[in-house]
């Protein structure tokens, strides 16, 4: 273990702290001294508490609100929190990469977004990402002194710390920028129960072959506990809402398990879910694509074959 | 008021993708301008027509190596008004903050025609998906920045966009010049008609080497990238797929599928 500092930048949502941020902070103990960045309102003593179990030896807190929104501020406060890292992590999120983008910018560091990992070899930090629609690893140095790296959810085990820290909190003060945006109107998107899609292990996904019944899917997701997908086709029918577009313009998913029904497995799809761990699919049509990179594929009618799945399923749980 | 676009240059989505020496392998065979640029395109041009005739000209840029000028051609058929190549062997390699250099001094070069009001970009371009180039480019142009457009519209000098992010649903404003990156879900890209092919022909490209456009060399391109790619290889296929055609009992083997690999 070295004496380098790396920052990790906390996602959370109302309080709470999405998954994601803690497989950062395992991360960042795999290459140093971690210490955790909390922007917007006051951390909850819980949060504080739960990133210290993480091996976050100080959460530096930047009270600035909503202005967090603003990539151009949360940059400037972020470079204040992080002026003594080697490394910074965030989560990959669209935000957070034009977060990374300014703070490169301010401080002449190197960045790579959509990490699966990172390490340090010989003084710099190497970079590792599948590219392509998961059909190529590639691995990158980042040639400056200071470091970026949004890393992608689920990449990362999360595991606590050997010895827990008692994270202490420090504030922060920045200095924040003018900006010459104006966010007018925020309207939230109400939270679906269970785990958000891009975090999940687990995640279901429907296409065009549900037919706007997304009933079987959501069973399925259920009894696997996990997230529900789907592809834009049936985001664009309006059949279930944006937020659950798998793909290349959509959420990017790692999980352990994906499971494809009723989705003919576009390039533009597979670009958002190729890296899952096993993928199994459900298509009546013997020829589509998404056979290609299925593990394990049912040529079936999604409604003959998920039903009976379901049931087994439910059967094994029970049993 | 004069538009940009930015275009880039890009592996067909349905080709074969790889890398040469730490670089994105592109060739014309199989080369075409980002598909999502489309999109930006298209924005542009609706942005134009909705105002008085003669009143908005779109530029295209892109930068890239000599094969990258397919990029603008397609911008021309699909009905901008100018081309821009910036082209130099000096930039090969650059990553994205050489690269919004380029295209901000390209911008600029524009700009003594006359005002830049908008910058529109894509959201990701398909082939690296970093989505860091339209932030990068605002900041070198020191504009404002309305990213992830899903709708734009422009009125008294005040672009207004609406943005969908995971967690929420926002509308931004600011006042132009300003750059603005659209999602696919901006609008519907046309497709070149044969009129307009036919136009596109004679329309000439205009292209512009590092000196032209008063870009230091050293600031750009492989030696100064701040990131190198030091080993890249394809992804072995996956071992041991299974494929059953379902004849009463397919979902009772996906579920035993799942149970033995503990996935469920
Ligand atoms: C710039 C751009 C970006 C895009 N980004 C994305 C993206 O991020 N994500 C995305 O998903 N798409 C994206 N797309 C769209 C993508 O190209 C495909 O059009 C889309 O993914 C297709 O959705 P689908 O598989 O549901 O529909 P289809 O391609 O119509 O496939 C439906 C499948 O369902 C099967 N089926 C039908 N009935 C049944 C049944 N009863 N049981 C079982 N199977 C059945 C059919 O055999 C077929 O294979 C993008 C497109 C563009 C141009
Ligand atoms: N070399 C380039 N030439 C012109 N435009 C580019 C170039 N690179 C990126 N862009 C623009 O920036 C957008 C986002 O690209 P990226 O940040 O690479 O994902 C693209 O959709 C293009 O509009």
């Amino acid at each position: 273990m070295t004496d380098t500092i790396v920052a990790v930048l906390v996602e959370h949502r109302n309080h709470e702290i999405a998954q994601p941020t803690f497989e950062a902070l395992t991360l960042a103990r795999s290459i140093g001294r971690p210490v955790a960045v909390w922007m917007g309102q006051e951390p909850p003593a819980d949060a504080v508490a739960a990133l210290g179990e993480f091996g976050a030896q100080e959460v530096r807190v930047l009270a600035i609100g909503e202005r967090a929104r603003h990539p151009k501020t949360a940059s400037a406060a972020l470079a204040a929190a992080a002026g003594d890292a080697a490394l910074v992590l965030v989560v990959s999120t669209f935000l957070t990469k034009e977060i990374a983008t300014h703070l490169a910018i301010a401080t002449d560091a190197g960045v790579v977004v959509d990490a699966a990992g990172a390490d340090m070899v010989d003084g710099r930090v190497e970079v590792r990402q599948t590219v392509f629609g998961a059909t190529w690893n590639v691995r990158t140095r980042i040639n400056a002194d200071r470091a970026i790296v949004a890393v992608l959810p689920n990449t990362t085990k999360a595991t606590p710390a050997d010895t827990a820290a008692v994270a202490e909190v420090v504030d922060v003060v920045a200095a924040l920028p003018d900006v010459r945006e104006s966010i007018d109107a925020v309207v939230p998107v109400a939270r679906e129960e269970g785990v958000p899609l891009s975090e999940a292990a687990v995640v279901v996904a429907g296409g065009r072959g549900t037919n706007g019944d997304y009933t079987l899917v959501r069973e399925l997701a259920d009894v696997l506990s996990g997230a529900v997908g789907a592809s834009r086709d049936a985001t664009d029918e309006g059949w279930i809402s944006h937020e659950h577009m798998v793909g290349q313009t959509g959420v990017t998913v790692t999980p352990a398990l994906y499971v494809a029904c009723g989705i003919s497995g576009a390039v533009h799809h597979r670009g958002g879910m190729q890296a899952s761990g096993t993928i199994v699919a459900v298509n009546i049509d013997p020829d589509a694509p998404i056979f290609e990179i299925a593990d394990f594929g049912v040529v079936g009618d999604l409604n003959d074959v998920l039903p009976q799945a379901i049931d087994a399923l439910r059967a094994h749980r029970q049993g | 008021m004069r538009i940009v676009v930015t275009v880039k240059f890009v592996p067909d989505l349905q080709s074969q993708r790889s890398f040469t020496d730490g670089t994105v392998t592109r060739t014309a065979d199989d080369g075409t301008m980002n598909e999502l640029d489309e999109n930006a395109v298209e924005a542009a041009l609706q942005l134009k027509e909705s105002l008085p005739e003669g009143e908005a000209e779109v530029y295209a840029i892109t930068v890239g190596g000599p094969d990258a000028v397919a990029a603008v051609r397609k911008a021309l058929q699909l009905g901008v008004d100018h081309a821009v190549h910036v082209c130099d062997e000096a930039i090969a390699g650059s990553d994205v903050f050489g690269t919004a250099r380029v295209l901000a001094a390209a911008v600029r070069q524009i700009e003594k025609d006359g005002p830049v009001g908008l910058v529109i970009t894509g959201m990701a371009a398909l082939d690296g998906l970093t989505s860091m180039l339209p932030t990068a480019l605002a900041a070198q142009l020191d504009i404002a920045q309305l990213t992830l457009a899903s709708t734009l519209a422009v009125a008294d000098g005040v672009a207004t966009i609406e943005r969908h992010l995971p967690d929420a649903h926002e509308t931004v404003t600011a006042k132009l010049p300003a750059l603005v990156s659209v999602t696919d879900e901006a609008n519907k890209p046309r497709y070149p008609n044969f009129k307009l092919i036919m136009a596109a022909r004679s329309k000439p490209v205009t292209t512009l080497s590092l000196a032209d456009i008063g870009v230091d060399r050293a600031q750009v391109g492989a030696m100064a990238s701040r990131t190198t790619v030091i080993e890249a290889s394809p992804q072995p296929p996956r071992e041991n797929r299974l494929k059953v055609t379902d004849t009463g009992d397919g979902g009772t083997h996906l579920a035993q599928f799942l149970i033995e690999r503990g996935l469920a």
